[in-house]
């Protein structure tokens, strides 16, 4: 039950937030992932290359859900921002689910860019299976497809270094997020920008996805300084002996 | 129709999430999550069309790498075939064409993945060489010093084990990081929630919406 009225004072927040947000201007922290990503789009519509985003191979059936559906909405907004290029962006997935996502996400950033007679459905693709299958699959769309950033964002593991290493081999520049630790660490060393932890939940708002994503940040504030709160309280509680 | 597409996938997606609380309606979450699976596995059929079409694509437009696509093309169909063969047939030729299977997995899919993460090695070590070349700040350097200490720590030394440096390896893995791991977690955890509830309540569509 208490989860149950957790999740439903969350809901309320975000709701009441995202009215709040529509009214007032968003004040975000500078990030140097999301400054390098801007720089990257507008260099790859002007010079004629295009974007590789990654979404990862985690599926919506289980807890790595959540950095899909985060990558998704990073994906949406790429596509509508760089859908004019000559080049369109092209999206690799390693599940199933995510690949069909990946395909209609790409199609509705057409779509909300008007250009969507643009849009090739080849450009969402699946490159494997398993993770390394994934890794191998998406190896030579970094490598050989003109690509001039490389945006890994989602649910990866350590086979994200082999991804990032091939990046670095056709000197493309890599920006990487994903909500698991071993690679974060590994796209913290092998990247050129890496954004760590909840920063992987905070693209949507720097891209502009709309009052929803600010809002979701500022509650996001709320519950860490209310669990922060709760920590400190339990020890200082269990050093006074009332624990 | 996407109103309708919205309403279907909040209604779902809240049965789903009560089915947690409310005893009553775990059979329909577990129904509903049957059903999710069932999709899944029909997304996969379509996901390998999808992989034909591409490679397809590039072996039609002659593009760089275009034999791989050729080989892997080949390879799926080829192994399509063999499945559906060893499927229809029974007795001594299916006893064969399981063992020529299993060889297929373990003589091809196996090795190459474990190539890949002998390669994987290789390849981070090569990372940490770099790290410093891209980005040399405070930041890199900690990086490098900790991955250092902790590979001192836990190496078999010719010389023995240092006690120093073991007992650095389990400060640093047991308080420092474990301290940073969660408080990393946390944030992925709520970032997490609140994405989920942004599907829930329709204000992000990976469905075909907004």
């Amino acid at each position: 039950m208490t989860e149950l009225i957790i999740l439903a004072v969350v809901a309320a927040l975000l709701l009441t937030l995202t009215l709040w947000k529509r009214k007032s201007p968003k004040q975000l922290r500078a990030i140097p992932a999301f400054t390098r990503l801007y720089s990257a789009m507008g260099l790859s519509v002007e010079d004629g290359t295009r974007l590789h985003i990654s979404l990862g191979h985690g599926s919506l059936l289980t807890p790595r859900g959540g950095s899909a559906l985060a990558a998704l909405a990073m994906l949406r907004h790429l596509a509508e921002r760089t859908s004019s290029s000559d080049r369109p962006p092209v999206a690799s997935s390693g599940d199933p689910v995510l690949s069909l996502l990946t395909q209609d996400t790409l199609k509705e950033g057409y779509i909300a860019a008007g250009a969507e007679e643009l849009f090739v459905p080849t450009t969402g693709r699946l490159t494997g299976m398993s993770p390394f299958g994934f890794a191998a699959g998406t190896m030579p769309v970094v490598r050989d497809e003109n690509v001039s950033a490389n945006i890994m964002v989602g649910s990866f593991g350590p086979e994200s270094a082999l991804i990032a290493d091939a990046a670095e081999r056709g000197n493309v520049i890599t920006i990487g997020a994903s909500d698991d630790l071993t690679a974060q660490s590994i796209l913290f060393a092998a990247g050129q920008d890496a954004l760590i932890g909840e920063e992987l939940y905070a693209s949507g708002a720097y891209l502009g996805a709309g009052a929803v994503h600010p809002a979701s940040l500022t509650v996001q504030d709320i519950l860490r300084w209310v669990i922060i709160l709760v920590l400190f309280g339990g020890a200082f509680a269990k050093l006074a002996g009332v624990i | 129709m996407r109103v309708l597409t919205a309403v279907i996938a909040i209604a779902f997606g809240l049965l789903v999430l009560a089915g947690y609380f409310i005893p009553a309606l775990h059979e329909w979450q577990t129904l509903l999550l049957n059903w999710a699976m069932i999709l899944a596995a029909a997304a996969a059929i379509v996901g390998v069309f999808n992989l034909i079409s591409v490679h397809g694509e590039k072996i039609r437009q002659r593009e760089k790498g275009n034999l791989y696509s050729a080989l892997l093309i080949i390879s799926l169909v080829s192994t399509f075939l063999f499945g559906l063969v060893q499927y229809l047939t029974q007795g001594a030729v299916r006893v064969l064409l399981d063992d020529l299977m299993s060889t297929l997995v373990n003589g091809i899919i196996f090795p190459a993945e474990a190539m890949l993460m002998g390669l994987l090695t290789v390849t981070l070590l090569y990372t940490a060489i770099r790290l410093l070349r891209r980005r040399a700040n405070l930041m890199s350097i900690v990086f490098l010093i900790t991955a250092a200490l902790i590979l001192l720590g836990t190496a078999t030394l010719p010389f023995g084990d240092m006690p120093v440096f073991s007992g650095l390896r389990t400060f640093i893995t047991q308080t420092l990081a474990v301290g940073g791991a969660r408080g990393i977690l946390i944030g992925v955890a709520l970032g997490t929630l609140t994405t989920g509830l942004r599907v829930l309540l329709a204000t992000d569509r990976p469905y075909g919406g907004k």
